[in-house]
């Protein structure tokens, strides 16, 4: 029995730890975490097996929340129950928050600085490029119907030009998908 | 009461989080842009840049600095944690009806309908911060010049945040 729940703890030591590590390290979340849970907690620590963490993977993607939070706490729940839910989400967000912390308050601190609004000025224009490259990847995947081309552009337009909440815009998703032929 | 609002605000994006990162965006622009008013335009442009300038999910870092900015660290975490609370609801129910969830055709079936919703928002968010944040023919270059050289992969995409910022700092003055 002892040795039982010395394992449960280091387990969930074990999850803090990795899933600070991952969140300190990925830009980005969602996807770019994926290689580095997979290389922390199947290949290294030998915590579940590949089939299970692409079990998990799956469902993570199949409910809303940052994927890197569903994952980590979908990890963390079947390795260790609820306390190992909460831990790995802990963990994972953990580094995020220490650092937009110490940013606001930089910010802060500097805002109304030339060198800094001029610094954003030119990194905006990057991060419009970052969402297109983003936007051209994942559409190249996903749109393969015409049908899904057009109903993208219909939502984007419903969206931009008549205010639609994204709200809508996902409800319109989720049901063209439950009524349509697969 | 701004820390019930907070609570408000992002369990409702947490609830509505699909897709992840990018079309996440137009979700919180709506909730602390124009709902709640907890930041300007200008404020959230540069919030988004800094949120691709730091690692973790994107709907976090504004969660946490969002929240730090209307209520301090225990704001904060109220936000942060709002933001994760349907996620830990939904694992719990998941966890205990997994033969429902698995696999189900349904459930595939929403996934996939989703992805034309996903690309809108997401060229929702791109089109929003490209109309408020290039104002000129420089930012114009610099959109087309970063595009070409991440979408080649022929420069990692933070360190290219990095340069333009750069760029801005030497032309803007």
């Amino acid at each position: 029995m002892d040795i039982l729940i010395k394992r449960k703890r280091g387990i969930i030591k074990v999850l803090f730890v990795s899933f600070f590590q991952i969140g300190a390290f990925t830009w980005g979340g969602g996807y770019a975490m994926v290689p580095l849970i997979q290389r922390e907690l199947v290949q290294k620590k030998r915590l579940m097996n590949d089939d299970d963490f692409i079990n998990i993977l799956s469902i993570a993607q199949s409910f809303p929340g940052a994927i890197a939070i569903n994952t980590a706490g979908l990890v963390g729940n079947r390795l260790a129950g609820f306390p190992g839910l909460l831990v790995a989400i802990f963990g994972s967000v953990l580094p995020s928050f220490i650092i937009m912390i110490a940013a606001a308050t930089i910010l802060y601190h500097f805002s109304g600085l030339a060198l800094l609004e001029r610094f954003f000025r030119g990194a905006i224009p990057a991060v419009v490029a970052l969402i297109a490259t983003g936007i051209f990847s994942i559409a190249k995947r996903a749109l393969k119907r015409r049908f899904d081309l057009i109903l993208s552009g219909l939502l984007f337009v419903l969206a931009l030009v008549f205010g639609f909440h994204p709200f809508w815009i996902i409800l319109i998703g989720a049901l063209t998908g439950l009524v349509r032929k697969s | 009461m701004i820390y019930f609002y907070l609570f408000l605000a992002f369990t409702r994006i947490g609830l509505l989080a699909f897709g992840g990162g990018i079309a996440v965006l137009p979700l919180i622009q709506k909730e602390i842009v124009d709902t709640y008013q907890w930041l300007t335009t200008t404020q959230f442009l540069d919030l988004v840049t800094l949120s691709e300038l730091t690692p973790g999910p994107i709907a976090i870092n504004s969660a946490t600095f969002v929240g730090y900015r209307v209520g301090g660290i225990f704001g904060a975490f109220i936000a942060t944690g709002s933001f994760c609370l349907p996620s830990v609801i939904f694992i719990l129910f998941i966890s205990k009806f997994l033969s429902l969830f698995e696999g189900n055709e349904k459930v595939q079936k929403i996934m996939k309908g989703l992805r034309p919703s996903v690309i809108a928002l997401m060229s929702l968010a791109g089109f929003s911060i490209a109309q408020n944040g290039i104002m000129d023919w420089f930012a114009v270059v610099l959109c087309v010049l970063s595009f070409i050289l991440v979408w080649r992969k022929m420069i990692d995409p933070i360190f290219m945040l990095i340069l333009a910022g750069f760029a801005g700092i030497v032309f803007y003055r």
